[in-house]
């Protein structure tokens, strides 16, 4: 027998909606990811061969799940549970990586997160968008001292590498998730959740 | 005897609108009953539906009022057959509600078979879900909320998205269910004809509330004056001669100018691949397309390889599903989207009764908005040729008078319009010229 | 002949990550190699011929030299330099530790070719919550997610012909790729938000506070065990070799 008269729910549980979109969301990050590795695959591979570190340049893109995962649902566990799904997708899909990727998603996503829950999960504004950007590359870059060997090469490559790795993650995660947050916002997909509604 | 469906004063608010959604609804429905609800397009009747499958979200989503008390499992099968497909597989599919309600693997597979077998699905359990027509996706659906031995049984207008095959699988498979088990049937339908042998009680919702009907009291289907004929030696808008499509055999027809044609033929045999050719948005693989000088108006090329803007100017295309050429945030934005003038995006959503919804959001509108915004949309640039790919799909009964009126004042003006449809009233009342599709 | 043939997906998941994650503990060629000797007589055994995999594995063939150079370049400098110029510094180590990091791309690579072949998302998904118990409402959110997103073939032409219709297809191939793209992304959300309340609409809702049975069993039979053991017994023995022999060097760095 259900009654139900008003429905209140904790801030932080997810609804069926926040599981669904979110795993819409990593799938098609995913995706993303899968296509940007043969670009930028290219690129960092090319930069880290000639330069030390810049091909951390092209790093953000692979973490934008984490971002966007965060601002859109807005609820603990978003940003690590989309970014490792999308890592996930696009090791599956077939790349050049195999089970780094998913070390990669774990730590990238914990690094965005860790900025969210700094925020108490209360701000999702450009700069704290910009911050989760920084903070996966963090997580990235932490995790390739293993999975690249990056501890063993010099300390200015590791330098420059960390730099020029958050960056990127502010721009072309943090930037560009943020705007593409909006941009969905903005066809009324993501009515359902507060990134929909209201401006931030 | 507890009834199965209480509410009193239920009332619902999207957060997104200012007006509710459903005002103060009192309801009782007793076991085993089988229930017809009818009511103009935007009355809420999906809404109250959402409530009674407890889908109507949280406070995040809008506000409740009253009280709503369900003594027993609900399951619902939507209209639109494609996006209620959860998984890749038939048994999976119908599988999903038994595993959510935990019930035991070993009483899982029985229940599947017998719930495929009721609704007249002779299919393997690993049969891709893909392949699956509109018609079986929506016995699908049903055999998944039978399996999980729902007492209530809400359907959505099941029959609104399917052909006449389709509908009639539909209504026979739950003709069946009703016969087998004794669950509670609430269906809203604007097609009550299909449905009236089975219902026992029938429902009308409309702004002043919730009210009894009876079988007579149902809306009679339109009736439409006849379609005109073409008057002998009018020009050919749109000539194919053995116009060789990527799909189905060449074909040779007129479109005549200022006239209706209305393009007929069953399932699967390329009506809208040949709609597409000859609007312009496919590719041809052979014979020949002509427009005339009033639809070229100028330009020397074939129509395929003009610019979009150039084509859009000149044919107007209104698609199945309008959701898929919805490309805006809000119904003005939308109007304006491909750059027509001011007054004419006005009076398109004043005749069209759109005025009242230009900041809303076009995928909240009900079925009939968002028709009738698809059709606004392709009339922007008052086109010379209008194309409708089965424009009455998923329509009521006012919403397809309207649109049949519509489009008789179009060709009153000298628009050319073309039409596929199933539906022999809107083929009876607009076929001046008719083409069918083999 | 297939040894992974009916094993649970998971176990391929596990048996990469237990092949593979202990070689990245150290890099030196004896380990890498000895992993990747494994992996290329294993291959055929589990229905990849080498053609297969050379044909499936390229990317990481050719990640493999590309991974090596930035290591050559500016790894740790220490022995006999060979090229000093700016910040590039070519030493003995740095030129040990190329050639290590080369073979251990592909030692953890190429067992993803293998490995990955054929994975029904359904089957994978029933396995991560029944074997791994990972949350049970987010594997079927993302499964469904997966099957959701493979229908964007049909839409792409659907969208375009819209797009055309409508007068606004005419842009650059880049900007209309993107907005398809973007496109795309928005009818997976709508799609998505439906798909939500259909799975409600089926009793989706409950699964958070009572938890669901599962109409298909996934469990772990002595194969998957055998397999998963095989691949840690390979991949430490890969390092014990490698320690025994005294190649090891931990991250590289030892």
């Amino acid at each position: 027998m259900t009654t139900t008269a008003a429905r209140t729910r904790a801030r932080s549980s997810w609804r069926v909606i926040d599981i669904i979109i979110a795993s819409v969301l990593g799938v098609a990050t995913g995706l993303i990811f899968w296509v940007w590795n043969s670009l930028g695959f290219a690129w960092t591979t090319a930069m880290d061969a000639l330069t030390p570190g810049f091909g951390g340049l092209a790093l953000g893109i692979w973490l934008l799940g984490g971002v966007i995962g965060g601002l859109v649902i807005r609820k603990p566990g978003a940003a690590i549970f989309v970014e490792v799904l999308a890592a996930a997708v696009s090791a599956l899909l077939g790349n050049q990586w195999g089970i780094e990727t998913l070390y990669h998603g774990i730590a990238q996503g914990i690094g965005a997160e860790l900025v969210f829950a700094a925020f108490a999960y209360r701000r999702f504004t450009l700069p704290v968008a910009m911050l989760a950007g920084a903070g996966a590359s963090v997580g990235n870059f932490l995790v390739s001292l293993f999975t690249s060997a990056n501890i063993a090469k010099s300390l200015a490559f590791n330098s420059i590498y960390l730099t020029c790795g958050v960056i990127s993650g502010v721009i072309l995660a943090g930037l560009l998730g943020h705007w593409l947050v909006k941009a969905l916002a903005g066809t009324g997909a993501l009515d359902r959740f507060a990134a929909g509604r209201k401006r931030v | 005897m507890t009834a199965l469906v209480e509410a009193r004063g239920l009332g619902w608010r999207h957060a997104s609108r200012v007006d509710p959604a459903l005002e103060n609804i009192s309801l009782r429905l007793e076991r085993g009953e089988k229930v017809l609800l009818t009511g103009r397009s935007g009355a809420g009747k999906s809404t109250l539906l959402a409530a009674l499958a407890g889908l109507l979200g949280d406070e995040e989503d809008g506000d409740q009022t009253g009280t709503l008390t369900i003594d027993g499992t609900v399951g619902m099968v939507l209209q639109d057959p494609d996006s209620q497909v959860i998984a890749s597989r038939v048994g999976d599919d119908v599988a999903f509600g038994c595993e959510n309600l935990r019930i035991p693997r070993e009483e899982i597979w029985p229940r599947v078979r017998r719930a495929l077998d009721l609704v007249g699905l002779d299919l393997p359990l690993d049969h891709p879900t893909r392949h699956l027509s509109g018609g079986q996706k929506q016995r699908l659906a049903l055999a998944g909320v039978i399996a999980m031995g729902a007492d209530l049984i809400l359907l959505d207008e099941p029959t609104a998205n399917l052909d006449p095959v389709g509908q009639r699988e539909v209504v026979e498979a739950v003709t069946a269910v009703a016969a087998e088990t004794d669950a509670t049937l609430f269906v809203v339908e604007h097609r009550p004809q299909l449905w009236v042998p089975l219902m026992d009680r029938f429902l009308h919702l409309d702004e002043d509330g919730l009210h009894e009907s009876t079988a007579a009291g149902l809306p009679a289907p339109p009736v439409l004056p006849a379609a005109r004929g073409v008057a002998p030696g009018t020009p050919p808008l749109v000539s194919a001669r053995d116009l060789q499509t990527i799909w189905g055999p060449p074909r040779t027809l007129d479109l005549p100018q200022g006239a209706s044609t209305v393009i007929t033929g069953p399932n699967g045999a390329g009506k809208s691949t040949l709609a597409l050719t000859l609007a312009g948005l496919l590719d041809p693989v052979g014979g020949e397309l002509t427009y005339a000088e009033e639809l070229r108006q100028g330009l020397r090329k074939s129509p395929h390889a003009w610019s979009s803007r150039q084509l859009a100017q000149r044919v107007g295309y209104v698609f199945q599903d309008p959701e898929h050429q919805f490309v805006a945030r809000t119904v003005a934005e939308e109007m304006a989207v491909s750059g027509g003038p001011q007054e004419r995006i006005d009076e398109l959503l004043h005749r069209l009764r759109l005025t009242h919804l230009a900041e809303a959001n076009p995928f909240t509108l009900s079925g009939g908005e968002k028709r009738r915004l698809s059709v606004a949309t392709a009339l922007v640039n008052a086109p010379a040729l209008l194309v409708l790919d089965e424009p009455t799909f998923g329509q009521d009964p006012t919403t397809f008078v309207e649109l049949v009126g519509m489009v008789r004042e179009l060709t009153d003006r000298g628009v050319t319009v073309a039409s596929i449809t199933h539906d022999e009233l809107y083929a009876h009342a607009l076929g001046d010229h008719l083409v069918e599709v083999r | 002949m297939n040894l992974l043939a009916g094993i649970n997906p998971v176990t391929r998941i596990l048996a990469l990550i237990l092949l593979t994650t202990p070689l990245l503990l150290s890099v030196d060629i004896v380990s890498a190699a000895v992993a990747l000797g494994f992996t290329l007589l294993a291959a055929p055994l589990c229905g990849v011929s080498w053609g297969r995999l050379l044909r499936r594995g390229w990317p990481i063939l050719m990640a493999a030299p590309l991974a090596a150079v930035p290591m050559a370049l500016y790894g740790r400098p220490e022995g006999e330099t060979y090229l000093h110029f700016l910040l590039i510094h070519v030493t003995d180590n740095s030129l040990q530790l190329a050639a290590a990091i080369f073979v251990r791309v592909l030692a953890v690579g190429l067992p993803v070719v293998v490995l990955s072949a054929d994975v029904d998302p359904t089957d994978l998904g029933d396995g991560l919550a029944q074997v791994l118990h990972l949350p049970a409402r987010f594997v079927l959110g993302a499964v469904a997610a997966t099957r959701l997103v493979s229908l964007f073939r049909d839409d792409l032409d659907s969208m375009r012909r819209a797009r055309r219709a409508r007068g606004i297809a005419d842009q650059g191939r880049i900007r209309h790729f993107l907005t398809l793209a973007f496109g795309l992304l928005v009818l997976s959300l709508r799609r998505g938000t439906k798909l939500a309340t259909a799975m409600e609409a089926r009793g989706f809702n409950r699964v958070a506070e009572h938890g669901r049975t599962w109409a298909r069993e996934s469990t772990l039979s002595g194969r998957d065990g055998v397999v998963m053991s095989v691949c840690l017994v390979a991949s430490v023995a890969a390092i014990g070799i490698a320690v025994a022999v005294g190649s090891f060097r931990f991250l590289g760095v030892a």
